[in-house]
């Protein structure tokens, strides 16, 4: 049994050699907390400078925190790489069972380097590693097949994760996911195409430890008490009742919601794609992440019939969250939720970012629009607005690129607006696709200087819905301030690694209390500081593979389009950027 | 009167898994090496989920392989285990039909349900309950 303070295996994976090792190191989990704290460290450390992204010399990074495998809602793994997508920074995280896994098999973080030369699995316990071939598995075109293999052959030891990737992955597509637990995905970035170059196809790892605490009472009492807050109090009530899919409702309300590759922001297909109408007529099942009782995760039952022969059916279980639904529905124009779900349903099992593939298609569509392409270029398909069949058929493309457009279009939307023209409402932001808010200048001030450039970096978005209900009026030097405290602090979250969603429970104090019990003393002050470490930490390697403040591309849709704010202005988003920078530079 | 768990609906349950950290817990320790309950999904999350946990046989076919009488019947149904007489053979485990009796690998002793309860305490769906037999 480990001591819960004490957290320092990493397990270092040489897929070039078929051989493993692990290190004891508590001293880096000590002053980086774990998760991303440490992530950033060891990828530091692993990634050598200027390295192509999709050669063996990429490593990948897994780490997870104190929390996790003790407290509830701390469920997260972090993941570290460089991203082919953006060529810089690629951080990501998925839910499910993954982080518990690997703590309930002892270590805190797991690092994969080199690459094997034909198409391999690994299977992760406590003993360590073992490299199995996968070579049936690769090509096969469905991750929930492949998940189904893997669960079949590897037996049930505690609680188990089965991380893989989908023919995106294995097609290096640089907006790849890498699917776990069927329904959660480390998204954005390119995770699975990273996996696809190390010919990793899946990871499984299982774990059954437990874990001594300091002060046992003191355990128990702070847990009911955490446990009060998140079930009890209904904080988490909006999330398990309709979801992350509340928020097609409420954004179309205040007219964020961007439609139409953000040619608009009110959506005509609300009542078939609002959050409330799929969980009336499509959710089939509600399902937590391990430790978690919040069970965020909403699964649509679909069952289509099959076209020639009656009383034939196939039932599909589709997960959905808000950010799918914006990309895949909202901005292709989707008016009908069978078609979103069936959609949504190509991207899973292929094992494709949702939002990336969505803003993708949807540039697309306007490029054709606007006649810069012609179905010259996409051999034969006439995108149009609302056509989920046709998007269905291009996304098949786009993973086997076919021909020079799809092959552009497998590279992200950055890529493809550089060589078709369109740039103007290639909506990416440091090369990253855009996620689902258009709420005013904090959202994408959040998005531009986002580590990651996505929401979840600083929740931008967030701090403009309070500032427009407040009736305030935004300044880009605030909201600087705001985003940078916001987006420091999050590295704490993602350090221990709990869930977004409960930031309002973790709050410094309680997490200062939760470090005391297993015995670790840390004050919310101290706490707040390895914040803006960690993400100082993560600037610093963005620099040194070649990122600037100054060379970030607005695209110029986001100052066409009206927010809530009016119309922005190119001079407060540079404002703003220019701001955060000093914060984070500390000048 | 004697009781046990009793899954109610297990279609309610969201496998978060809160039982087995809850039935460690009793021990004051974190994860669950030494839950007594285990909540699985039935082959991919999709389809659901199972919970095993001891049911409390009137007659235990786990107490009649037993060996040396480490296990023995409660009144009223299901089994204590007495861990001097275990001799960690694990006749018990293999002889549970729903698979209900752990391994505890730090001690190398069985484990079942004691029928407590504390678990059904962090259930927020309802799914389990402790009942009078």
């Amino acid at each position: 049994m480990m001591e819960a303070s004490s957290l320092s295996k990493i397990l270092y994976i040489d897929l070039d050699n078929k051989r493993y090792w692990i290190k004891e190191r508590p001293e880096l989990f000590k002053e980086w907390l774990g998760g991303v704290g440490v992530g950033i460290k060891l990828l530091s450390e692993e990634c050598p400078k200027n390295i192509d992204p999709l050669s063996g010399e990429n490593p990948i990074i897994f780490a997870i925190g104190y929390f996790n495998g003790i407290y509830p809602l701390a469920s997260k793994t972090v993941a570290l790489f460089k991203s082919p997508l953006t060529g810089n920074l690629g951080e990501s995280h998925a839910g499910g069972r993954c982080g518990l896994a690997i703590r309930m098999a002892g270590y805190g973080a797991i690092v994969i380097k080199g690459s094997s030369d034909y198409p391999i699995y690994l299977v992760i316990d406590e003993n360590g590693v073992k490299f199995r071939d996968a070579s049936t598995l690769w090509g096969m075109s469905s991750t929930t097949a492949v998940g189904r293999i893997l669960r079949e052959k590897e037996g049930i030891p505690g609680i188990r994760s089965i991380m893989r990737i989908g023919r995106a992955g294995e097609k290096m597509i640089p907006y790849a996911c890498v699917i776990t637990e069927t329904f959660r995905t480390f998204g954005r970035l390119g995770l699975g195409a990273v996996f696809g170059s190390k010919k990793l196809k899946a990871i499984i790892i299982s774990g059954r430890d437990s874990l001594k605490v300091k002060d046992p009472r003191g355990y128990r009492n702070i847990y009911d008490e955490l446990y009060n807050s998140f079930i009890k109090s209904g904080a988490m009530k909006k999330y398990h009742d309709i979801g992350t899919s509340m928020n097609v409702t409420s954004l179309n309300l205040i007219s964020s919601l961007p439609v139409r590759n953000l040619q608009k922001t009110k959506f005509e297909g609300i009542n078939e794609l609002s959050g409330e109408a799929l969980a009336e007529k499509f959710l089939g099942r509600r399902i937590a992440c391990a430790h978690c009782p919040v069970s965020c995760i909403h699964v649509a039952t679909l069952r289509i019939p099959y076209e020639n022969e009656p009383y034939f059916y196939r039932i599909k279980m589709i997960p959905y969250d808000y950010e799918p639904i914006y990309a895949l529905g909202c901005m292709l124009d989707i008016r009908s939720a069978e078609g979103f779900l069936k959609i949504m349903d190509r991207v899973e099992e292929l094992g494709l970012d949702a939002i990336s593939t969505g803003v993708i298609l949807a540039w697309a569509t306007e490029c054709m629009e606007k006649g810069i392409i012609t179905t010259k270029e996409t051999d034969g398909l006439l995108l149009k607005w609302g056509d989920y069949e046709t998007y269905i058929e291009a996304i098949n493309r786009i993973v086997e690129m076919k021909g020079e457009f799809y092959e552009a279009l497998s590279k992200g939307v950055e890529y493809a607006s550089s060589k078709y023209g369109g740039k103007d409402f290639a909506l990416s932001f440091g090369g990253n696709e855009m996620p689902g808010y258009h709420c005013g200048l904090a959202t994408h001030i959040g998005f531009l200087v986002g580590m990651r450039h996505s929401h979840l970096d600083n929740a931008g978005y967030d701090i403009d819905q309070k500032l427009n209900a407040e009736g305030k009026k935004p300044n880009p030097k605030e909201i600087a301030k705001m985003i940078f405290e916001e987006e420091s602090w999050r590295q704490v979250l993602s350090s221990l690694v709990v869930c977004f969603f409960s930031r309002k429970v973790y709050t410094p104090e309680v997490i200062s209390r939760c470090f005391s019990v297993i015995g670790i003393d840390i004050t919310p002050s101290q706490l707040k500081e390895k914040g803006i470490e960690i993400l100082r930490e993560k600037y610093k390697f963005k620099v040194r593979e070649g990122f600037s403040f100054e060379k970030l591309r607005i695209p110029k849709r986001i100052l066409e389009t009206p927010t809530p704010q009016g119309i922005l202005r190119e001079e407060d988003i540079r404002e703003g950027i220019m701001e955060y920078k000093k914060l984070l530079e500390g000048k | 009167m004697v009781k046990r768990i009793s899954v109610v609906d297990v279609d309610l349950c969201v496998g978060c898994q809160l039982c087995m950290f809850a039935c460690n817990r009793r021990f004051a320790e974190a994860g669950i090496s030494r839950a007594a309950i285990f909540v699985q999904s039935v082959g991919g999350i999709e389809r659901g989920f199972i919970i095993r946990v001891c049911r409390a046989c009137k007659d235990p076919p786990c107490a009649k392989v037993c060996p040396t009488g480490a296990i023995s019947k409660r009144e009223g149904g299901g089994v204590r285990i007495d861990h001097k007489k275990c001799i960690a053979c694990g006749n018990c485990m293999k002889n549970c039909l729903i698979g209900a009796i752990f391994w505890d690998k730090s001690l190398n002793k069985p484990i079942v349900c004691t029928y407590c309860g504390y678990c059904v305490n962090y259930c927020p769906y309802g799914v389990i309950k402790l009942e009078e037999i």
